[in-house]
């Protein structure tokens, strides 16, 4: 018999996610996948699990669940009560508590098996703008895929990163750096910018000293990636994180690079940020 | 063709328009270039996604440079027709900046015919060219945080349907029944480049 997690009660958003949907861009379908793509690597590798699987990210508010069946589980990201960093052994009919997240934004819990739901264009990542997927919420049988064919579990504690609370995330200019003034790069590397409330899985909306354009035209819409700092009208940029739009009309300044993503989907509301340009040298083909 | 750095992995190349960019992306989908994660058609660039363990943006822009643009087989012409109730809470706003009544803004957003560019922003999500000269108005300065499905809106020489509640910045001058991202349809987007696009007045 195959192995379900019961979800008993959320507090914040939880979804499943894995490391996301791609190729799809181009019909208008976000990435998606796990805020802290780290995090959630780390809680497969200690279950045994293929990095990728899915699991459940929760955001905030913290979640309580059930085992139906013995199932190894881990619980990496934002620290939230729970025994963190370490394979958990859930027995049958117990059940797992996950607070609050104390600092940070995103909890990561992996199943060994990991979450067996149908895929969906080649992904089992939630994706609400899309319709694929939905918050999961108290009632939900999530199945558990086979934990026969997995690997040993390696360790029996790993160290986590910690949540850095005022991150200085590293970005490269462009592509539409030279849609704005000179000030505005100087500002977007020397001031600091505050997260807002309105922000979720698709993006940070910040709020600081406005960034200013030296060019107003319309801009054609175009392609935009994770990590892209886009600028509207008002001049208070906007961070997009993995579900966010494919395209879009307002220029982006910079692109924060793979390495500092984390750090922006751990910044909580209310909380600060800040920018630095990435060395050039820290190159593309590792 | 000029192109822009986009991020560690990207790379924008900038096109004169539409026809220009179907035919770049045609024949990057063409050249299977095994490196390439992600074509993405704009209105006038393609920006190009890597796969860092396969090949690095530098890699790839000499193959760009070498690349031989031809032509392409052109696109589907499926015909649909939108029905629109035009309650949107931009018409009186964008009649405004029009200088035209609400109801001239409803007829010449109906006369034309829409031709779909390219699909982004939110999946389905189709950006129709075709809006009369006289209807192009600036995008909202802040964008709304929320636009409801089926939501029919204009921004600048563009014209589209929102498949799904996203945030936009586009004017809204009305709504649709009709569903245009549905994953229990085979092709869940309704809209392919290529299409032709009619709006009719209902209700």
């Amino acid at each position: 018999m195959n192995a379900v997690l019961e979800v008993l009660a959320v507090g914040g958003l939880a979804t499943v996610q894995d490391l996301g949907r791609h190729g799809y861009a181009h019909l208008g379908v976000p990435p998606s996948g796990a805020l802290d793509r780290p995090s959630l690597r780390l809680a497969n590798r200690l279950v045994g699990n293929d990095e990728g699987a899915a699991a459940i990210e929760i955001l905030l508010g913290g979640a309580r669940l059930r085992a139906h069946t013995s199932m190894w589980v881990a619980v990496t990201g934002a620290p939230c009560g729970a025994a963190m960093g370490t394979p958990v052994q859930l027995r049958d009919g117990k059940t797992l508590n996950i607070g609050p997240a104390t600092e940070g934004v995103a909890t990561y819990l992996a199943v060994r098996g990991g979450v067996d739901i149908a895929p969906v264009l080649g992904s089992r990542s939630t994706d609400l703008l899309s319709g694929i997927g939905a918050l999961l919420a108290a009632g939900d049988h999530l199945p558990i895929g086979p934990q026969t064919s997995y690997r040993a579990m390696p360790v029996d504690v790993a160290p986590l990163e910690p949540i850095d609370s005022e991150p200085i995330l590293a970005m490269r200019l462009g592509p539409r750096d030279d849609r704005f003034t000179a000030k505005a790069l100087a500002t977007l590397t020397s001031s600091t910018y505050s997260v807002t409330p309105v922000s979720n899985r698709v993006g940070l909306r910040l709020e600081g000293s406005p960034l200013e354009r030296r060019d107003d035209t319309e801009l054609a819409p175009e392609a935009m990636v994770t990590g892209s700092i886009q600028v509207p009208p008002d001049g208070q940029p906007i961070l997009f994180l993995p579900d966010h739009p494919t395209t879009g009309g307002y220029p982006v300044i910079a692109v924060v690079v793979d390495a500092d993503l984390r750090k922006a989907g751990q910044a909580r509301p209310g909380s600060t940020i800040r920018f630095r340009l990435a060395a050039r040298a820290t190159a593309t083909h590792q | 063709m000029n192109t822009r750095p986009v991020g560690e992995h990207g790379l924008l190349i900038e096109l004169p328009g539409i026809d220009e960019v179907h035919q770049l992306r045609a024949n990057l989908l063409a050249s299977h270039h095994p490196g390439v994660a992600e074509i993405v058609a704009g209105l006038r660039s393609v920006l190009v996604v890597v796969d860092p363990a396969r090949t690095s943006v530098a890699e790839f822009g000499s193959f760009l440079e070498d690349l031989d643009v031809g032509d392409v087989a052109p696109p589907s012409s499926r015909i649909i027709d939108v029905p629109v109730i035009y309650d949107g809470p931009d018409l009186d706003e964008v009649a405004k900046l029009t200088d035209v009544s609400a109801d001239q803004v409803v007829a010449r957003h109906q006369a034309s015919t829409y031709t779909v560019a390219f699909l982004g922003f939110s999946a389905g999500f189709a950006y129709l060219l075709g809006l009369d000269q006289s209807l192009h108005v600036p995008r909202r300065t802040t964008p709304r945080p929320s636009v409801a499905a089926g939501s029919v809106a204009i921004a600048g020489e563009l014209a589209a349907v929102y498949p799904r509640a996203t945030p936009g910045g586009w004017r809204l001058l009305g709504h649709t029944e009709l569903p245009v991202w549905d994953l229990s349809r085979d092709r869940p987007a309704l809209f392919a480049p290529g299409d032709t696009v009619r709006f009719r007045g209902v209700g």
